[in-house]
């Protein structure tokens, strides 16, 4: 059973290794939670990229959630902006096209052009 | 949506949107009854009584990035498909309260679903927002209330990657024991 004791250890452990950043130099993953999204898989795309993250401790990434960006047909969505201010919007996430953004995109810089917005639209 | 715990996460979006700082869920089941009511409550901008009418209309919204705001009359159509009835309340300044209740063993009555997973994507996406989660069954209360685990962590973020695994945990294990095991 999770005891409230367990939490004071998670910060005693937690704030000697965190890096306590308050700036935004860093990425973000912006997940769209409107109705759109929610109701097409938004949330386990969500937290498939905290899992990810947390599982190859990219401290430099931040996840948070935005409303419907007005392109609903491609939900769930996911923006990625780095720290160059550059934005990429990707369509139709899963968490298994998660774990390739995380992969080549977050860790490798790399982005994964099947999946953005651009290259989905053609094919439709 | 399939699930309850879907509908949760949608409708706290409202909330979050109003600009409030603390949201309140609250669930109850009543086997004995056969009723299960479900609330929100929050200390948003509030709404006045024309935008209360027209909340549940589907052609409505204050977002302008379409035309149609699904999630309140979706909950809506779901309450009513339960022999249940959704409520609005609210005061422009002090907040927003909605109420739904269900006939807990319906038919199409959904699931709960991951409620696990709204809290903690809730929590992770509005660290600035305190929330209260309390859900009674015949077996007891769970109750979480961020306010509490801020005071424990401290300077560190509740959104914290360990922070947040250990919410998911308690809640989940939390919930298994007013559900004798069942979610």
């Amino acid at each position: 059973m999770k005891t409230l004791k367990e939490l004071e250890e998670i910060r005693q452990r937690t704030l000697e290794s965190v890096n306590l950043r308050k700036d935004r130099t860093g990425t973000r993953v912006v997940v769209g939670m409107g109705t759109c999204g929610i109701s097409a898989g938004a949330r386990p795309v969500l937290l498939a990229f905290v899992e990810e993250i947390r599982k190859r401790n990219l401290q430099h990434v931040t996840v948070t959630q935005t409303g419907c960006v007005g392109v609903c047909r491609y939900e769930p969505l996911v923006e990625v902006y780095t720290p160059d201010n550059e934005k990429v919007t990707y369509v139709n996430m899963t968490p298994e096209k998660v774990k390739r953004v995380v992969t080549e995109h977050l860790v490798n810089g790399q982005i994964v052009r099947d999946f953005t917005i651009g290259v989905v639209e053609k094919k439709d | 949506m399939q699930d309850l715990s879907l509908h949760l996460l949608d409708l706290v979006q409202n909330s979050i949107a109003a600009g409030a700082t603390q949201i309140v869920i609250n669930v109850e089941e009543d086997e004995e009854k056969d009723w299960l009511s479900i609330a929100i409550e929050d200390n948003g901008r509030g709404m006045d009584n024309e935008t209360i009418k027209r909340a549940t209309d589907p052609f409505y919204t204050t977002r302008t990035t379409r035309k149609v705001g699904l999630g309140l009359p979706l909950f809506k159509a779901t309450t009513e498909r339960c022999g249940g009835h959704l409520n609005l309340q609210s005061t422009v300044g002090k907040g927003t309260r909605i109420e739904a209740e269900f006939q807990l063993g319906h038919i199409d009555r959904p699931p709960f679903g991951r409620i696990d997973e709204t809290m903690v994507t809730l929590i992770l996406c509005n660290a600035e927002i305190d929330f209260v989660y309390s859900h009674k069954t015949k077996y007891g209360q769970f109750l979480l209330d961020t306010r509490e685990i801020r005071k424990i962590i401290g300077e560190l973020p509740i959104n914290n990657v360990e922070v947040i695994t250990w919410i998911q945990s308690y809640i989940r294990e939390g919930l298994n024991e007013i559900n004798g095991g069942v979610l």
